[in-house]
């Protein structure tokens, strides 16, 4: 315990009890269980789900992290990985998976084309990001990022959850942060609700 | 230059006179047909020479000429080269060709594409549906006068980009800051929106059973997100209780534009993108896209790397197999264990990829007229050590394991069958079309490259059912390790290289069509050049696409529960399925 930091060294243990006793903070103790056992959702979009995959396989070992149940259901997974292309017809299932997974939730971004469109950003149905939609806390780079790559993104989700102090947790507050995300419509090509009265005046600028 | 005489051969011109004309565009091959004879010449096509298979349909947009031309590709399902004939139609809308769904139903999805992509209307197609894009989308994105949002020029290497390098974020051109853009007046409040319509409305469609019960159908969606999807795919059924009445796939859901950004980008910007077609055999994808572009450039690879192009297509057919196996085995309710198994051993192929290529998953490595670079020291070793002492002794591990499991036996014995003819009905290929019975491959019965002087067995199971399947994987990666053993042995000296490295390359204006055996099936390229340095057209005939174009026959009737089975035994990559 005491390598993880969770045992605070200001209060005197005394030298019989040092073997039974811990003294730490509820916000570390709290934080070292939660980031113990994130559970990603089961969730492959595209080239970088199968590093995912393999992440998890025999060489890798996700199960490491307390990572390996993944969890096909967004009720009941913390992080989702979002692992490949974002098109504009996938996003609004993005969104509502999103807005279904519980709070805590992170979303850590796979890959060059999930961060910021990639090699296909050009393309007419590919989104520039899926940060354009629903808040991102970890990017990892590549095309696609080897399962290290992908570990070491897992391991700063572990960092910012063992850093929030639960006295400030945005899931324990009201505020715009809890608001569902608007989800994307397909019409003639896609409409995001938050921008429809940029949409409605963008032909008379 | 670019027309073997055999496939100017069957010359049917003097029977349908005044139809048909030999295509004699420089660089072209192939034939004219008149838009009121193509049912007829199709049908004297299949009953009366053979060509039993439609492997590619596509179309091209020639802005320039004010035509749209859709390009037909069949094959003799006993083997030899194919035919190519195209229908030429003024560019002008109601653009409509008739469609050959009553004579090759395997053309359904390829028809849809074309229809989404070039609004192409084939009359009397049964489901003419978009399949990529939502219905509703403004616009056919493919055709050459149609702008995406992010839209800069027409082609590679971008001003903005070079020699300068102004860089300018795209978003920061656009009228919203994203990739977006509307019809002029377009007012989103006014209106509501329903893209799903047009599926549900044809998933009504079906053959009611009189007899029994009378039940309401119930309609549930798989996917897009679910586990045994294998990526973004989406799958509508109606169901009598647990029986499935109706299917209708539904893709687009990593619809990422290849073709688009194909034609944009210069010929060799193209081969890094291929590997992300079939992100699980990148080195097969190199393989097709560097055939099709040294037929039209008319370049012979050296030696050794004609050499270490076997190796490596074989290697990611291996390594593509044991995916599946794991994959398969996950669907039949074997959870990751077999997983487990089968990519620790693909892991070992991947290092290999990562030693020779840089990169385990897009190796990029194959150049027009040889590949990137040689061997590096220690590889040939490793890859000895592999395929003729570790893989021969693992495979056999792997099958004892799993082939005489009673749960594997009873989920995959005669559950979805696909008998011999529908598999050639349907344009099924690779391993799919070789469990229906047919021995038909690639390698075998149009040689490509230097698979001619290799002994290996065109494998082959007679029950179409998803343990067949199985087992042609199992019995293709045995073969697959002889034909590695045998070009290990052969591997001769000298350079990888036939061409000095270029920056970009020059091709001459014509068309090829260079397919190889991938590890799904018949991986095709069509490309159209004309002589600039983007390719005027750029189309990929994707095996797992056109193998799903049976899915719902073979899936009607069966249970809802062996759809995962069945989907997961015709093994799709979704960068390949949308492209």
């Amino acid at each position: 315990m005491e390598q993880n930091g969770l045992n605070s060294p200001e209060y005197e243990i005394p030298p019989e009890l040092k073997a039974q006793v811990a003294i730490t903070s509820l916000d570390k103790i709290y934080n070292w269980g939660r980031s113990a056992s994130v559970w990603p959702l089961m969730f492959g979009l595209a080239c970088c789900a199968i590093e995912m995959i393999c992440a998890a396989a025999s060489r890798y070992d996700i199960a490491r992290f307390g990572m390996e149940i993944m969890r096909p259901s967004p009720r009941q997974s913390d992080l989702m990985i979002v692992s490949g292309t974002v098109t504009k017809k996938m996003i609004p299932v993005i969104v509502r998976l999103y807005n279904q997974m519980p709070e805590p939730k992170y979303v850590l971004s796979m890959g060059a084309c999930a961060s910021g469109g990639g090699p296909f950003k050009e393309g007419y149905n590919v989104v520039s990001g899926v940060d354009k939609f629903i808040p991102v806390d970890v990017y990892v780079p590549g095309c696609p990022p080897t399962p290290q790559a992908l570990l070491n993104g897992l391991m700063k989700v572990q960092e910012k959850i063992r850093g929030e102090p639960i006295k400030t947790a945005r899931w324990y507050k009201k505020g715009p942060d809890l608001a569902e995300i608007p989800v994307p419509m397909l019409g003639p090509d896609l409409i995001d609700p938050r921008k429809i009265t940029l949409i409605q005046n963008g032909d008379k600028n | 230059m670019n027309t073997p005489a055999h496939v100017q051969s069957l010359d049917l011109s003097a029977r349908f006179p005044g139809a048909i004309h030999p295509d004699t565009r420089p660089g072209y091959s192939g034939w004219l047909v008149e838009n009121a004879n193509l049912l007829e010449y199709a049908i004297a096509l299949r009953d009366e020479f053979g060509y039993d298979y439609l492997s590619s349909i596509t179309a091209v947009d020639y802005l320039p000429e004010g035509k749209m031309e859709v390009v037909y590709h069949v094959y003799k399902t006993t083997g030899g080269a194919g035919l190519v004939f195209k229908v030429q139609v003024p560019r002008v809308d109601p653009i409509e060709v008739p469609s050959l769904v009553s004579i090759y139903p395997g053309a359904e999805l390829q028809e849809r594409e074309a229809w989404d992509l070039f609004g192409i209307k084939f009359t009397g197609h049964p489901d003419l549906r978009r399949i990529f894009m939502w219905e509703g989308f403004a616009g056919h994105p493919m055709r050459k006068d149609w702008h995406e949002p992010y839209f800069e020029e027409e082609g590679k290497p971008f001003k903005s980009r070079w020699p300068e390098g102004q860089l300018v974020m795209a978003e920061s051109k656009n009228l919203y800051a994203d990739n977006i853009a509307y019809p002029h007046g377009f007012n989103p409040a006014s209106q509501t929106f329903d893209s799903e319509k047009a599926l549900y409305d044809s998933l009504q469609i079906y053959q009611k059973e009189e007899i029994g019960l009378d039940t309401d159908h119930i309609i549930v969606n798989m996917g897009p997100q679910h586990p045994s999807t294998h990526g973004v795919f989406r799958v509508a059924v109606v169901l009598d209780g647990e029986q499935i009445v109706n299917l209708k796939p539904v893709m687009g859901y990593l619809h990422r534009n290849h073709e688009k950004i194909g034609e944009r980008n210069t010929f060799i910007m193209n081969m890094p993108y291929t590997d992300r077609l079939d992100y699980l055999a990148s080195m097969s994808n190199n393989f097709g896209y560097a055939l099709a572009i040294e037929k039209l450039m008319n370049v012979k690879p050296t030696e050794r790397s004609e050499y270490i192009r076997i190796i490596m297509a074989e290697m990611t057919r291996i390594s593509n197999h044991l995916f599946l196996i794991g994959t398969l085995l996950n669907d039949l309710g074997a959870y990751f264990t077999p997983m487990l198994y089968a990519l620790e051993e693909r892991e070992l192929i991947l290092d290999i990829f990562e030693a020779v290529a840089g990169s385990r998953m897009m190796c990029n490595y194959f150049r027009f007229g040889g590949v990137a670079r040689d061997f590096p020291e220690g590889v040939l070793q490793k890859i000895k050590d592999l395929f003729f002492e570790r893989f021969p002794r693992k495979i056999e591990e792997i099958d004892r394991f799993l082939s005489e499991n009673e749960i594997i036996r009873s989920r995959g014995i005669g559950q979805g069958v696909l008998t011999a003819e529908d598999a050639i009905k349907y344009s099924a290929a690779g391993p799919f079309l070789r469990a229906s019975g047919i021995p038909y491959d690639v390698r075998r019965a149009e040689p490509y490259s230097i698979y001619d002087r290799f002994e290996f067995d065109v494998v082959v199971r007679s029950n179409g059912d998803i343990y067949d399947r199985l087992m042609v994987r199992f019995d293709e990666i045995r073969q697959s390790i002889r034909i590695i053993q045998q070009a290990v042995k052969g591997l001769p000296d000298g350079p990888v290289m036939a061409l000095k490295p270029m920056y970009q390359v020059r091709v001459p204006p014509g068309e090829a069509y260079g397919r190889v055996e991938g590890p799904k099936g018949e991986l095709g390229f069509y490309v159209i050049s004309n002589g600039k340095p983007n390719p005027w057209r750029y189309h990929v005939r994707a095996p797992s696409f056109i193998n799903l174009t049976s899915f719902g026959p073979i899936c009607i009737g069966q249970k809802v529960a062996d759809l995962v089975g069945v989907l997961g035994s015709i093994d799709i990559v979704l960068g390949e399925v949308d492209r």
